[in-house]
């Protein structure tokens, strides 16, 4: 599978001279033929395309590229020129993430975007805020991202909190459905702060709604087997697995379970590494079949959001959450620099703060920024259906009706 | 459609046929992690140096696994035949060209040699590959043999018998040819070795040779069953380390026992503890054969 | 006092630096740099001075940074004195984790493989246990005021860490100097030896490696309280382990300045790297591990080593053979 090179030569901007102690200055030119009215605006685009998260990293650099391009193609942002993109590295690293924001500050960008991983973007958020540079979260669903109070971040998607209240709503509704044929539940979860983080919340909150947790298991990534961990599911024989991981080990544990014959009535993952990826869907159709998941997904009735997805899979690319989630953030930053008419970084703030933009390729209500937190914002539940991955929840968005539990 | 497994037979997870399963299982995942051991168990032994780039070869060579199988359409098991001089000739290269010289004997240096290879190494696969995960699709991929209480991939049965041979075969290599007789020699005693008239460069490289086979037909074996991606190889170093140690460094049988044993563990401890936790056995292991008995189980005293 | 003119005026020189720049990219790359080489000087004591290379410095960096960060988060205490706690803590784990490898006589690559798996253990534990948080790690509140050791300015931060650094050498410097380095000098050379003329070799190698671990858990405070997070990967991860003998080898081993060069020379080469290549990932990373390789061939003993042989040569080129004779003895 490869990746399209970038249609566009992008100059990276320096950083001179760290070795000589003498000063740093940035700097970043563009042809006097490219700019239209207006001098343009500087984005930074922070993302860990090396190291160990380097294809979450890369997915999410194509959708902000991706974003960025469109809206170069139609002049710019309005009244203030194209985007000049200012590409930068994290390697899957908070240092390496902050190092970046410091670049990205003295090549004066009025905004960054990116993070992916919780840990990052809280070592972004943090770097950024000493100048109050606006900082939007592509994905990171750490609800501490947005809970310290500072008033540069902001995250367009969903946190944890959202999204694992929404999941177990969402879980009771197609349960009742069925006729409630679940109750018994393991967990199965990654053991870094997005795995842990999820484990924690479920573990608080799926008693409530009349459901008894046989066994939370916790694994690290990588992992290389889950032959052990499918005996413990086989063993105790829950109704659901809930799996909630990276794509890697999501993908091992579901092959794992069709060689051991393993099938309970529903794979219900929440924030799932792989359920909700066309790669899976496509290399593993038999691992893959009714499972569900609750994750940052599009509107399937968007035809725009549909647009997109055949333009990125034209180019030998999947549809990924990276790709997407990172495309809406940088139309969320262009149209609040759109009000903002301006690139200095306190409008920008101000104007994200108040943003009451609506994705045409989100399932989400209208933005809405508490503290930083988008209250707009929801994931949608989906099942693997006829080889494609359908969204069964909420109806207003649903292009399918959910199976469950799974036919024997 | 596919059928379900019944239950297992039992109330209580502890039962009997559960833990056997277990075992089993650990038996299966440690003989690929005897055999990632048995290559860097002799470039221990012989070279007296941690390989730092154990886990970016093995990366390497799971790409070409996947290539091969990609491009010329032939099965793992199969590539493993040619795969395995292939990448002999490139660990007999790396040590005489660039490690050897590089180190100049020093242990030390050999240590950052390693560590600045293996760096060079798996960031060549991402810039080339990419960082997305690559699989193969086998036609008997997920077949199973039916036990009756549990299911065996196919593949990870073929691999486990696998593992035997290879070990067998380079036992008998170490034992009875020229060779490894000399690579023996040098390993316990260079200066002598060299006296004797034997060319300590040229082992060097081929013991470097043979272990970086090894990983060859490690990765063959391993690719069924687990994915491909320039840092794939890293998350079997430090169980390889582990092995080595109980094993006994430069040991053929003690990386295979050895080897056996880890998994048998860290199954084991994965099924009592969960997975995180469980992997603490294999270092506790670790930990108490180094504090106890550093020459593991047939190592050679020190 | 004469033996520490060069520290002090090092330590000047760099202290001159936030005069003369206020670019936050140089000031942050370098009190990053500067935490590594603080890292570094903690395992040059064991490694550099004692010979005993250790794989799992990690062990202290983590438990300085995860004491510091607990007390703080959990029981509210101070962080200048949950600094002091946490170094302490890795001087507790140092004794430790060496009482235990010394005193089964473990060396050379016994001794390092075992640091690795305690280091690895540690790793484990931080990322199951409930008081460090388990997966989810552990996050200090923002709170940018002096009494919280955080700073509003990165220059505050850049002298905070140089004065560690200063301590650090300061404290080689001692050793080298004085009888227990020369003890651990002579273990270094030959064990047995040394042990025969009468040096405890455990007691002076225990001891080596407390204070090593003490230097390293307060690099490891202090990255707790720059970064705010920590978690089992960050604090215990191999990548310090690596970092903190790379610097001391490559800067030149058993010399007091060795990591501070070597973290320098390590950490421009990355952004060197970054600057030539641009996007491509893992480019730099290539440069970067071909320099490493070709560094060791031709500058094995680190620049230290390189810049003595340097001298060397020129001494023999230019001057008179009484002046080399008096060079070669000085």
């Amino acid at each position: 599978m490869s990746v399209q090179k970038d249609p566009i030569n992008r100059r990276r901007f320096l950083a001179k001279t760290v070795l000589g102690f003498a000063a740093v200055s940035g700097s970043l030119t563009m042809p006097a033929a490219l700019r239209a009215q207006g001098s343009g605006v500087k984005i930074g685009f922070l993302h860990p395309v090396t190291g160990a998260l380097s294809y979450s990293g890369q997915q999410g650099r194509i959708g902000a590229t991706l974003a960025v391009d469109e809206i170069n193609a139609t002049g710019g942002i309005k009244g203030l020129g194209r985007i000049e993109p200012l590409l930068g590295d994290a390697q899957s690293t908070p240092d390496g993430g902050t190092a970046e924001v410091e670049k990205m500050n003295v090549a004066k960008a009025s905004c960054i975007i990116g993070g992916y991983s919780s840990s990052i973007c809280l070592a972004v958020s943090q770097a950024a805020a000493r100048y109050d540079l606006p900082y939007v979260v592509d994905v990171g669903v750490a609800d501490s991202i947005v809970t310290r109070g500072l008033k540069n971040t902001f995250r367009f998607g969903p946190g944890f909190g959202v999204i694992s209240k929404t999941a177990l709503d969402n879980l009771v509704t197609i349960n009742e459905a069925a006729g409630k044929p679940a109750r018994t539940v393991i967990i199965v979860h990654e053991d870094s702060l997005f795995g842990s983080g999820l484990a924690k919340l479920l573990n608080a909150q799926l008693p409530a709604k009349g459901f008894e947790i046989l066994e939370t298991i916790p694994h690290p990534t990588p992992t290389r087997d889950f032959n052990t961990v499918v005996l413990k599911i086989k063993a105790q024989n829950p109704d659901l697995v809930i799996p909630a991981n990276y794509y890697n080990e999501y993908v091992l544990l579901a092959r794992t379970m069709l060689e051991q014959h393993v099938r309970p009535k529903g794979i219900y993952s929440v924030l799932g590494g792989a359920a909700s990826s066309y790669k899976f869907v496509r290399e593993f159709p038999d691992a893959a079949k009714y499972i569900m998941d609750c994750n940052h997904w599009f509107n399937p009735k968007s035809a725009k959001a549909n647009e997109l997805k055949k333009k990125v899979e034209d180019q030998g690319q999947f549809f990924t959450y990276e790709l997407y989630m990172n495309y809406n953030a940088v139309h969320l930053v262009a149209d609040a620099l759109e009000h903002a008419a301006s690139g200095d970084r306190a409008k920008l703030i101000a104007a994200l703060a108040n943003s009451t933009f609506v994705s045409p390729i989100m399932p989400y209500g209208p933005t809405k920024f508490v503290s930083g937190n988008n209250e707009g914002a929801a994931p949608a539940n989906t099942q693997v259906l006829d080889n494609d991955i359908k969204v069964i929840l909420p109806a207003e968005f649903a292009n399918a009706k959910a199976v469950f539990p799974v036919p024997t | 459609m596919l059928d379900c497994a019944p239950p297992l037979a039992t109330d209580d997870v502890l039962s009997p046929l559960i833990l056997i399963t277990a075992a089993l299982n650990g038996l299966m995942t440690g003989s690929i992690y005897a055999l990632v051991a048995l290559g860097l168990t002799l470039i221990y032994g012989v070279l007296h140096i941690i390989n730092f780039a154990h886990g970016a070869l093995l990366s390497a060579a799971l790409f070409a696994a996947f290539l091969v199988w990609q491009k010329l359409g032939i099965d793992p098991y199969l590539a493993a035949v040619f795969l395995a001089p292939t990448f002999f000739a490139l660990g007999y290269a790396l040590q005489r060209f660039i490690v050897g010289p590089a180190s100049r004997g020093d242990d030390r240096n050999m240590l950052l040699v390693t560590l600045g290879l293996g760096v060079l190494i798996e960031n060549a696969l991402l810039y080339e590959f990419h960082a997305d995960t690559r699989t193969v699709e086998l036609a008997y991929g997920f077949k199973t043999i039916d036990f009756g209480f549990t299911f065996l991939a196919v593949s990870r049965v073929i691999s486990f018998a696998a593992v035997f041979a290879v070990t067998l075969v380079l036992w008998a290599f170490m034992r009875l040819t020229d060779t490894g007789k000399a690579i023996r020699a040098v390993a316990v005693e260079k200066l002598g070795a060299e006296l004797a008239g034997i060319d300590v460069a040229h082992v060097y490289a081929i013991a470097f040779g043979i272990g970086t086979a090894c990983i060859a037909v490690a990765a063959c074996l391993l690719i069924p069953n687990y994915y491909v991606n320039p840092s794939a190889g890293n998350a079997f170093v430090l169980i390889a380390f582990t092995v080595v140690v109980l094993g006994g460094m430069g040991s053929v049988l003690g990386a295979l026992i050895g080897g056996l044993l880890i998994g048998v563990v860290e199954s084991l401890g994965g099924f009592f503890f969960g997975e995180s936790l469980g992997q603490i056995g294999i270092f506790l292991i670790f930990i108490v054969v180094l504090l106890v008995r550093p020459r593991g189980l047939f190592g050679a005293s020190a | 006092m004469k033996t520490f003119v060069p520290i002090a005026v090092v330590v000047a020189a760099l202290a001159l630096v936030p005069a003369f720049v206020d670019s936050n990219v140089v000031l942050n790359f370098l009190i990053v740099t500067l935490m590594v080489a603080l890292a570094g000087q903690g395992w040059n004591i064991l490694g550099g001075y004692g010979g005993q290379y250790s794989f799992g410095h990690a062990a202290f960096f983590g438990t300085g940074a995860y004491m510091t960060a607990i007390l703080q988060v959990r029981c509210g205490v101070n962080a200048w004195i949950g600094f002091a706690c946490g170094v302490a803590a890795g001087a507790i784990a140092g004794a430790i984790i060496g009482g235990l490898a010394f005193r089964a006589g473990l060396r050379s690559s016994y001794f390092a493989l075992v640091t690795l798996a305690f280091a690895e253990v540690l790793r484990i534990l931080a990322s199951v246990t409930p008081v460090t948080g388990a997966g989810v790690g552990i996050l200090i509140n923002l709170d940018l005021r002096a009494v919280s050791f955080q700073f509003q300015s990165r220059a505050m931060f850049y002298f905070a860490i140089l004065a560690l650094v200063a301590i650090s050498l300061a404290v080689t410097q001692l050793i080298e100097r004085s009888r227990f380095g020369a003890w651990l000098i002579a273990v270094r050379e030959n064990e047995d030896a040394a042990q025969a003329l009468g040096v405890d070799a455990f007691r002076v190698k225990l001891g080596a490696m407390i204070v090593s671990a003490a230097i390293t858990a307060a690099a490891g405070c202090f990255y707790a309280q720059y970064f705010l997070f920590i978690d089992a990967g960050i604090g215990y991860g191999t990548w310090i382990s690596i970092e903190a003998l790379l610097t001391p080898i490559i800067g030149g081993v058993g010399a007091a300045f060795g990591p501070l060069l070597g973290a320098l020379m390590v950490k421009s080469l990355g952004e060197t790297a970054k600057l030539i290549t641009g996007d491509a990932p893992g480019l730099d990373l290539m440069i970067y591990g071909a320099v490493l390789v070709l560094v060791i061939r031709f500058a094995p003993r680190g620049l230290v080593g390189a810049l003595a042989d340097m001298r060397e040569y020129l001494a023999r080129r230019f001057l008179s053979p009484r002046k080399r004779a008096l060079a070669a003895h000085g």
